[in-house]
């Protein structure tokens, strides 16, 4: 069986308004981030993939499953919608237990299940309440719990850590690494990037419909070679560092670090740039105690392929 | 032709039956309780029991003579043809059904049906039963109430009539009109209720045109739930003044004809809706 979800050349407009346009996306098995604006497309890539939307042209495979063919898809997909809405009257158990109980399993299996899930979300005894009455932190964790109930190969989240105290993202973000290490899909859209560093192992970027880039946040930044990449060096002289640097006409910008003990430098060839700092170093002017990328996160990424106002440079 | 057949029934044998049994069950008792035990269904309750309630007032306060008799059974008869068929079944048939799907578009909780692993021809199938068993049981035994209360004051002579003579054949009729009458209405809104994001103004078309439905041609006619159920009535009504162009008298059609017409135009439009239903595309911000 085919264990990539694809989207060959898929476009969706909703009457005249472009959903998506030409997205050809194969995303292996791990956690995948979807990263862009609001209105970029995120929500329908996913309502795409789980067939809550027809692409008007295109098309899309799960793991070797048409999102049409709903019976077999919802086997081995869980889908966290961010859509704050449940059917009226229910407890969170009676919610679940609802949802298993469509995959025609026995009563006594989905007991189980229930249980299982709402423990794995640390949901509690606010099980037995009726959802209407939740906080949203506790909407999201039902939602979330009826999304994983039936043990899924694939799992959609659409802004899962939205409404989460500190405490519930740190669980979920736990959660996510957890399933990711047992080789699920996971696709999250998120805003939250600098959490999407910590659980990604690809990011998918976009913006206005269309696709930007995709793939490890580090091969990401690489192809991102017209951009100068920040490199920050923890060293006892910065500011001699510094002007050596600029002396050399290397660097085209440098910020000393807010404790003193380093300095941001900018440059647009990090390969001759590591040769130049490596022959500073061999002269025992300055000491060097560290070099790291400062800007190879997604939030960096993010700013120079989609900029802070949500439109692509 | 006979190869197509084999190949269709050979397809038709390999379909999960079994799993799709078990969703059914339980989409179906999700959906009763759903549509039976809210506040929202109230006012269908309403609709229901207004004239057993007012039956029973009649027979607390009214005198009760044997002679009477062909006069209540008259009044019941126009119960049901006026009121239940034009009024009572078609706006709770509303209620109920243009809530299955519409209603929870509207509420932006649909999504998780869609979400499980149910056919969505199974999922609008069972929504339609539920729906179904929902306005049978409300309007049924409303009607069983209404029956039983309208003889209970003649005594020994209205017991006669209902067990001795045409009282309990009548009882089956009307149960029979209500039964057919929930599964067409049920059938037509559940149709609009997916073609239309506020289904109402449709409802009332379909509403105006069961009024005008009888001076239609006869071909014209067959495309009603109203046409089909007058003809099973056990009791004509004869009605005088605006209410004679609800009871216009039609081309006589079998009461096994009209039960199987209006089983059909059933079926037709549960066929569409499934179709309608496998291209539903889930856009709340459009709602």
């Amino acid at each position: 069986m085919n264990d990539k979800i694809i989207f060959e050349d898929v476009s969706k407009f909703y009457g005249e308004v472009l959903g998506v346009n030409r997205v050809s996306l194969s995303i292996p098995p791990g956690i995948t981030t979807l990263v862009g604006p609001n209105g970029s497309g995120k929500t329908t890539l996913m309502n795409l993939m789980t067939g809550l939307v027809q692409p008007s042209s295109g098309s899309i495979s799960v793991m070797g499953l048409s999102p049409s063919n709903s019976p077999e898809l919802f086997r081995i997909l869980g889908y966290c919608t961010q859509f704050d809405f449940f059917p009226r009257g229910l407890t969170g158990w009676q919610f679940i237990f609802d949802s298993l109980m469509l995959h025609g399993i026995s009563e006594a299996q989905a007991i189980q299940l229930t249980i299982e899930a709402i423990e794995r979300v640390q949901l509690g005894e606010a099980a037995g309440r009726k959802i209407a009455g939740y906080s949203k932190g506790m909407r999201q964790k039902v939602r979330l719990a009826q999304a994983i109930a039936h043990h899924p190969r694939v799992l959609v989240l659409d802004e899962p850590l939205n409404g989460l105290d500190p405490m519930a993202r740190a669980e979920s973000i736990a959660l996510f690494q957890e399933l990711g290490r047992q080789g699920m899909h996971l696709l999250i859209s998120s805003h939250i990037l600098d959490e999407v560093d910590r659980i990604s192992d690809r990011v998918v970027l976009i913006t206005g419909g269309y696709l930007i880039a995709e793939g490890s946040i580090q091969q990401v930044r690489q192809e991102v070679r017209e951009k100068p990449m920040q490199v920050l060096i923890r060293c006892d002289q910065p500011a001699v560092l510094a002007s050596k640097m600029f002396a050399i006409n290397h660097c085209v910008e440098a910020r000393l670090h807010a404790d003193g003990r380093g300095v941001f430098l900018r440059t647009a060839d990090i390969d001759q740039f590591y040769s130049m700092l490596n022959g500073i170093a061999a002269e025992g002017l300055v000491k060097i105690e560290a070099v790291a990328p400062a800007d190879d996160d997604a939030s960096a990424i993010y700013q120079y392929l989609i900029g802070s106002d949500g439109s692509a440079s | 032709m006979r190869e197509r057949m084999a190949n269709f029934w050979k397809h038709l044998a390999q379909q999960p039956w079994g799993l799709w049994w078990i969703q059914a069950r339980r989409l179906v008792r999700i959906e009763v309780r759903r549509n039976l035990f809210s506040w929202k269904a109230t006012w269908i309750y309403f609709l229901a029991f207004i004239p057993t309630f007012i039956i029973f007032i009649h027979l607390m306060a009214d005198r009760h003579n044997a002679s009477w008799m062909s006069d209540d059974t008259n009044v019941l008869a126009g119960i049901v043809q006026l009121y239940y068929i034009r009024l009572g079944v078609f706006f709770g048939c509303l209620g109920i059904f243009s809530r299955l799907i519409r209603g929870e578009m509207i509420e932006r909780s649909l999504h998780f049906y869609l979400l499980s692993p149910v056919k969505r021809e199974v999922l609008l199938l069972c929504k339609f039963v539920a729906g179904s068993i929902s306005a049978v049981l409300l309007f049924g035994s409303a009607m069983v109430a209404d029956f039983a209360l309208m003889y209970a004051g003649f005594g020994a002579a209205g017991t006669d009539y209902v067990f001795n003579g045409p009282g309990l054949g009548q009882l089956e009729a009307y149960v029979a009109i209500v039964v057919l009458a929930c599964l067409g209405y049920g059938a037509v809104f559940l149709l609009l209720s997916m073609m239309f994001r506020n289904p109402t103004p449709a409802a009332m078309l379909v509403l105006g045109w069961e009024a005008i439905n009888p001076v239609m041609p006869s071909i014209l006619q067959k495309i009603s739930v109203a046409s089909y159920l007058r003809h099973l009535m056990p009791v004509s009504v004869s009605a005088n003044g605006i209410f004679a162009l609800l009871t216009v008298q039609t081309e006589p059609v079998s009461a096994w004809a009209a039960t199987l017409g209006l089983l059909v135009l059933i079926a037709a439009v549960l066929v569409y809706s499934c179709y309608r239903m496998r291209s539903l595309e889930i856009r709340y911000t459009t709602e």
